[in-house]
């Protein structure tokens, strides 16, 4: 919010409010009331290994984060274009494989990787859209650098956070949206709809789309039967759809029914107990076949895991370059390899400056936050490295903004990051002035994952 | 507007969970008022082994408790997690199947019966002592007609609708006989006394909610034909096994006429419907009649599944 003692432009008039009378008094109360709002709503997530407390809120945060119009185009411009190349690289990966033969990315990378998808290979699905839905992780370092941390190009969640955490604002601080330009984001669900319309299969005339979820134990099921409200359409399981004759179709009470455009909700490897694994429960056999012929959308498509590894991340900003012609609007974090022994070194001999990751991990498990851990930690993890470097990859630890918080009893900065989400479909991608906003409670924690006592704010993009 | 067959299964059985909830928590209510008036000519506890017998009970009771009381069967029967009927898990289920639905029925409802079940979630004997049991009682059939309310007033009246109150009536009607079948058993062992009569099966009435429509309808003692004949026959008293099976009979003439469970259930309602009392009572034992109902009713659901491929 502030660069020394300056309040910086875009909290100019939220800096007013809290100047008033009784500003931290209410903003207490709300927070209180906010909980219970969220309870009563159900907006819950279940946490692994947690048995005892199935359901949980993620913690919510009533101070917004606000981003100016200006820095919003920038965040904006540069995620539509890493996902335009991404969505590039996919189709040239299973297809002609042109950026390989160009040099401009080595081919030891899909060289046994697990996410490269052997059975997408010469298929293009419907509209050439791979990536229909991602949520890119940014993060701010200093007033003008924006670091991309990832590109979720499988199934991002978080959605309908932003979407809950606006109503939820509005509610608790009506006067606060009279008086700043904050721009909607509550046409998200009517946007997607339109991307999966828009991509369900050649000849389809009024495609029927459906959420496709692993059920209510899911964690994210809050999630899935939120967007399929929103949408309008019906929120499936697997065994509610069948496939015959290469056509899938769902079970109603009036017999069976088309399908067109299946938005997953589920992971490859679950989709199709026939190709996949053969013990899922969660997919519909014959599923990939009726994929491949043609017959239905499945968004986003299968194989994007080849995209989003962390491996692959280093290249994204020559994609863009090779793809696209253009220059990268967002950076990249520079990232170590650790099976290649200069960067290994390299990265252990600054330990204690680097954030050591997973190659294929998710949900800030498994990661080694080098500036806090103490030096059992750090020496525990250093084994698990060397006994499979290629496992990992390490990051300078960055020094993220900070977001004001609250915090019981005052407000106090927090770590904070970002994750907007873009939507591509045959028009090309666009992205809702929003996103989710992640903010790591614990003071002087970088680590902003919901399983690992991260919280959410509402992300106030001001439209002037 | 499609509806997924789970999806109508689903809502089919909330409207079963939540109207089990609403009968258990008016048989606890009855029973406990009718405990606190001892009947010497009855067995000790006799009202809560027949409590126990109406929701089909008794024997895993027995099996969980050496010794019968008061306490442990409300406990039982109220916050018992192992317990699958009791009014928690009922409505943990009735919250649990409109979550998995919650993007197929109004916001507001699902909002409303989850704010109920975080209300007695981490409910216990001591808690509902505390609160009083009567109070626990009337809060819950207050949760569950909110709840109810809530989806005859906001949500659309389309087939997912009728799968609800499907459930509903189905479930209303396998109470009502449950309920007369236990205490016609218990009330009929009793030598007749006027007085005695009247609160006991008053009580059967109260329980539900009937008093005042037995009132309108005979201006007239309380007799136990007259009791039985309002609760089983009546068309328009909304617990009647003929009212029940009546609306039961009209969805499923809407949805799918031509299906077996529309046979099924036009059939079950014209037992109900075209009998007189003294006939349902002379041509047959009045216990064999009920069972026979509950049998029916229970094959009617089943081919409601069928008709309907909410299974397999």
């Amino acid at each position: 919010m502030r660069n020394g003692k300056r309040v910086r432009p875009p909290y100019a008039d939220y800096a007013k409010f809290l100047r008033r009378r009784n500003a931290i008094d209410r903003i207490a109360q709300r927070h209180a009331q906010a909980d219970d709002m969220f309870r009563r709503l159900g907006i819950t997530f279940a946490v692994y290994g947690q048995e005892e407390q199935d359901e949980r809120l993620i913690p919510f945060d009533v101070v917004p984060r606000i981003i100016a119009k200006d820095e919003w185009d920038r965040i904006s411009k540069g995620c539509c274009q890493r996902v335009t190349a991404l969505n590039h690289f996919i189709t040239d990966v299973y297809g002609k494989k042109e950026i390989f033969k160009a040099g401009k990315v080595p081919r030891s990378l899909l060289k046994n990787n697990a996410e490269y998808c052997k059975e997408m290979e010469n298929f293009t699905p419907p509209g050439g859209i791979y990536t229909h839905i991602s949520g890119v992780d940014l993060v701010r370092t200093d007033e003008d650098d924006f670091y991309v941390l990832e590109d979720n190009l499988r199934c991002p969640s978080g959605v309908s956070y932003m979407l809950e955490n606006r109503d939820v604002m509005a509610r608790l601080f009506p006067d606060l949206f009279d008086q700043l330009p904050v721009a909607p984001v509550s046409h998200y669900p009517a946007d997607l709809l339109a991307v999966l319309r828009s991509t369900a299969p050649a000849r389809v005339g009024d495609p029927t789309v459906v959420v496709l979820t692993p059920g209510r134990f899911n964690s994210a099921y809050f999630e899935h039967a939120f967007l399929a409200d929103e949408m309008g359409v019906e929120l499936v399981e697997g065994k509610d759809l069948y496939v015959r004759k290469n056509h899938v179709f769902m079970r109603t009470i009036d017999g069976p029914q088309r399908v067109d455009v299946i938005y997953r909700r589920i992971n490859d490897d679950f989709l199709d107990p026939k190709k996949f694994n053969k013990d899922s429960m969660l997919g519909v056999p014959g599923l990939f076949q009726a994929y491949r012929s043609g017959k239905v959308t499945i968004a986003n498509a299968v194989g994007n895991g080849i995209a989003d590894d962390k491996a692959v991340y280093d290249y994204v900003p020559e994609m863009i370059r090779h793809y696209l012609g253009e220059e990268p609007a967002l950076k990249n974090v520079p990232t170590y390899h650790l099976k290649k022994k200069s960067e290994r070194d390299e990265v252990l001999d600054k330990i204690t400056t680097m954030v050591i990751k997973e190659v294929h991990g998710a949900g800030g498990y498994g990661m080694l936050v080098g500036p806090k851990a103490n030096k059992k930690e750090r020496d525990e993890y250093v084994r698990k490295v060397m006994a499979r470097p290629s496992n990992y990859i390490a990051q300078p630890a960055l020094a993220l903004s900070t977001c004001p918080t609250f915090d019981g009893k005052k407000l106090d900065p927090r770590h904070v990051d970002l994750r907007p989400y873009v939507l591509m479909g045959r028009e090309g991608p666009t992205v809702v002035p929003g996103g989710l906003t992640r903010v790591a409670l614990k003071k002087g924690s970088l680590v902003v994952n919901s399983s690992q006592g991260g919280g959410t704010k509402d992300t106030w993009v001001l439209s002037k | 507007m499609t509806l997924l067959s789970r999806t109508a299964d689903n809502l089919f059985w909330l409207g079963r969970y939540l109207e089990r909830a609403e009968n258990t928590a008016r048989l606890l209510d009855v029973s406990y008022r009718m405990s606190q008036m001892p009947d010497p000519s009855l067995a000790p506890h006799a009202e809560w082994l027949a409590a126990l017998e109406v929701v089909g009970q008794r024997k895993a009771f027995e099996k969980r408790f050496k010794k019968l009381t008061p306490d442990k069967v409300i406990a039982y029967l109220a916050v018992d997690d192992g317990n699958f009927s009791s009014i928690k898990s009922t409505l943990r289920n009735a919250r649990e199947n409109a979550r998995a639905e919650r993007n197929s029925i109004p916001s507001e409802v699902f909002e409303s019966l989850n704010a109920t079940w975080l209300g007695i979630k981490s409910a216990d004997i001591k808690s509902i002592q505390a609160q009083g049991y009567r109070d626990f009682c009337d809060w819950v059939k207050e949760r569950v007609h909110a709840v109810r309310g809530l989806i005859y007033g906001v949500m659309l009246q389309q087939d997912a609708f009728a799968f609800h109150r499907m459930g509903t009536f189905i479930e209303r009607a396998d109470n009502t006989a449950r309920l007369v079948d236990v205490k016609f058993h218990v009330l009929s062992a009793r030598k007749q006394d006027k007085i005695e009569d009247y609160y006991r099966w008053g009580a059967l009435l109260r329980s539900l909610s009937a008093f005042k429509s037995y009132r309108t309808v005979y201006r007239d003692a309380v007799r136990p034909m007259q009791v039985v004949e309002l609760l089983l026959l009546n068309p328009d008293f909304p617990r009647s096994i003929n009212h029940c099976t009546g609306v039961v009979s009209d969805l499923l003439e809407d949805l799918a006429p031509d299906t077996r469970g529309a046979f099924l259930a036009k059939r079950l309602h014209q037992q109900f419907s075209k009998k007189k009392i003294d006939k349902v009572v002379r041509s047959k034992n009045l216990h064999d009649v009920l069972e026979d109902f509950t049998d029916a009713s229970a094959a009617l659901s089943d081919q409601i599944a069928k008709d309907f491929l909410l299974e397999g």
